[in-house]
């Protein structure tokens, strides 16, 4: 699903040169469940940034489904986003003055569906994150949790391939945090890719796989053995 | 391409700024407003020119006897010129383009009008027959005068509508005997011609008639001639040609600003337009001066907008917005409000023409100020180009939000 050869990226301001990825190569298959961990300047924003198509990079090759992304229009690069990946931000990013179906529905407005046809698919991915009876709330009216949750089905409706999460718990009290991550373990059994970044480790425990960055590159990769259900 | 989402969009950047887009709409608005007053003003001057060339040919020159302003050949200015009956003949020989002419006679006594017991003092207009069609007189009974009037020396008369309702308000005028100073003339017709009060005020007999009650021999005071097919420059060098035959004829020098006094509607027409068209350049330029100070102002508050919105702009980004759907949402956006403020501004000032034109007395100079069609097509097309060019910068900066802004938090 995704492959990273070698990819490089530096940011200059000014006269400094910052590398901030030094050639991370990495393979995520399809149905995986990773977080992407590390300390602030480790990369891993970079890192997502390339991954979702929201920057591009200095070197190396990646691969999305088997697509070569490299030097994209922009027109081109909204297009793989759009049909390919979901994005979940850590500040949940709905848009204020847009109900919570609105909200959800707005990928598919930008795929050109017709307002009364996304709107009955939006609600359908409300449903599935509990949220049906909030359709028509704004965003202003509903809880962290409640938003983060609009969010998923937001980054669910145009059934992507993957779902890029940055930081999705780190506004969110613990409780709500392990609600949230049900949440995406219940859209990876469906088959959807995962991909988060996090720097608390409880919540990067609860995925399969921890990729953990330091200074640019690819520190250790680590397995997470499944957790016993005591229950 | 107008969708519900953008009017969603517009509607919540119009709440969350109210004053600003208040303020900024309004300057679009004033902008209109003042371009429509002004043009329709512009028009009312217009209207009230050309309806005062309407009582006459516009294609028409008139001379007029005067009286010298140089001495000539050695004879001591201050002398009156006299012209003939037979002017008109060599003035029409003189170019082809003369199509029509006719010769007036002013009266140079005073005018007392009787009728029974009625007595009134009204100008006594003495011409040819032809004079008709040259001042655009319009007959409402009977006829004007005619050939045999004139070549018979008959004493007939045409009166006007207002002279008509003055000595027969209750009988038919057509046939009585009007008494021009104890002379009694037969009324033959009445006429109207509203355009000019004077016009409407007078009495119309044969000219030869009148040149031998009032003893005048050959003298007449006018002789009117139309030109057909002209060109204003043309015009003013027959204009020049018939003075200079006239100095000839009379003996006075061509360079005198008096003796016979050269009147060329043709040139008073060209003047009044091209002053109509400085006017109408001066509107357009102070409206459209004032409609790019909106556009300025609608562009500001759009580049606000942008920028306090380059989040969700990211966002949008990132979820699968093409920059051109960026642009088309900044751009409708900016379209929608300068035109919508436009019209209000077109609807109060087309409204308060229609309330001025309504209720200002009548008058000759302004007339019916009024905005047509086709002022508010043009409107309408400088408004979205306004809005256009006013969404164009905000629309660029908009397209070039990186969607990475979607992850950046404050």
């Amino acid at each position: 699903m995704i492959h990273l050869n070698n990819i490089q990226k530096s940011y200059t301001s000014g006269q400094n040169k910052l590398h901030v990825l030094k050639g991370i190569s990495l393979d995520i298959g399809k149905g995986e469940f990773v977080s992407i961990m590390g300390s602030s300047g480790s990369g891993k924003s970079t890192l997502l940034n390339i991954l979702g198509i929201l920057d591009n990079y200095d070197d190396g090759e990646y691969l999305l489904n088997n697509t070569l992304v490299k030097g994209l229009s922009e027109r081109k690069s909204a297009h793989f986003r759009n049909e390919l990946i979901g994005f979940v931000f850590q500040q949940f990013n709905l848009i204020s003055y847009k109900n919570a179906l609105e909200n959800v529905a707005l990928p598919l407005f930008y795929q050109g569906v017709n307002r009364r046809k996304r709107n009955i698919i939006a609600m359908e991915y409300l449903e599935r994150v509990g949220l049906k009876p909030w359709a028509e709330h704004m965003p202003n009216e509903m809880s962290g949790g409640q938003k983060q949750r609009v969010a998923i089905a937001r980054s669910l409706i145009a059934q992507p391939k993957i779902i890029l999460a940055d930081e999705p718990t780190g506004a969110l009290d613990s409780v709500t945090s392990i609600e949230i991550m049900d949440i995406f373990k219940t859209v990876n059994d469906q088959g959807i890719t995962v991909l988060l970044v996090t720097h608390e480790h409880d919540i990067a425990d609860l995925t399969k796989k921890k990729i953990i960055l330091k200074d640019g590159l690819i520190d250790e990769i680590v397995v997470n053995t499944p957790k016993i259900n005591f229950n | 391409m107008f969708s519900f989402e953008i009017f969603q969009e517009i509607l919540n950047s119009i709440r969350q700024n109210k004053l600003r887009s208040f303020l900024t709409c309004f300057s679009v608005a004033w902008g209109i407003f003042m371009l429509i007053v002004l043009l329709g003003s512009g028009n009312g001057l217009q209207n009230g020119m050309t309806s005062s060339f309407k009582d006459a040919l516009t294609n028409s020159i008139w001379m007029s006897s005067e009286i010298t302003s140089l001495d000539y050949n050695g004879i001591k200015k201050g002398r009156r010129i006299d012209l003939k009956n037979e002017d008109q003949a060599a003035i029409k020989q003189m170019s082809n383009q003369i199509d029509l002419s006719s010769t007036r006679y002013t009266i140079p006594v005073s005018t007392t009008i009787a009728y029974k017991e009625k007595y009134g003092s009204y100008e006594v207009r003495t011409v040819m027959p032809v004079y008709r069609e040259i001042e655009l007189i319009k007959m409402m009974e009977g006829r004007f005068l005619n050939d045999r009037d004139q070549s018979e020396f008959r004493k007939s008369s045409v009166i006007s509508t207002e002279i008509r309702d003055y000595y027969f308000p209750k009988e038919n005028s057509i046939g009585k005997y009007l008494k021009i100073n104890n002379i009694a003339f037969q009324i033959v017709g009445v006429f109207e011609d509203k355009d000019n009060w004077d016009n409407n005020r007078c009495i119309y007999i044969p000219i030869s008639t009148a040149q031998q009650i009032f003893s005048a021999g050959h003298n007449i005071s006018l002789l009117a001639v139309t030109l057909k097919d002209i060109t204003v420059d043309q015009s003013k060098d027959i204009a020049t040609k018939a003075k200079e035959l006239l100095a000839k004829r009379h003996n006075f020098d061509p360079k005198d600003p008096r003796a016979v006094n050269i009147n060329n509607n043709f040139e008073n027409m060209d003047r009044s337009l091209s002053i109509i068209r400085a006017i109408n350049i001066f509107v357009w330029f102070i409206g459209i001066g004032t409609i790019i100070a909106g556009i300025v102002g609608i562009s500001n508050i759009m580049l606000i907008s942008v920028k306090e919105r380059t989040q969700e702009i990211g966002v949008r980004k990132a979820l699968g917005a093409k920059p051109w759907s960026i642009i088309t949402m900044v751009l409708q956006e900016s379209i929608f409000l300068t035109t919508m403020a436009g019209y209000i501004g077109l609807v109060l000032g087309v409204g308060l023409l229609e309330i001025v034109s309504k209720n200002i007395p009548e008058n000759k100079a302004f007339i019916n100020p009024s905005a047509d069609i086709g002022v508010a097509i043009w409107a309408t097309v400088v408004l979205i180009v306004a809005g256009a060019i006013a969404g164009f910068f905000p629309a660029r900066q908009a397209a070039m939000i990186k969607p990475i802004e979607a992850l950046r938090y404050e």
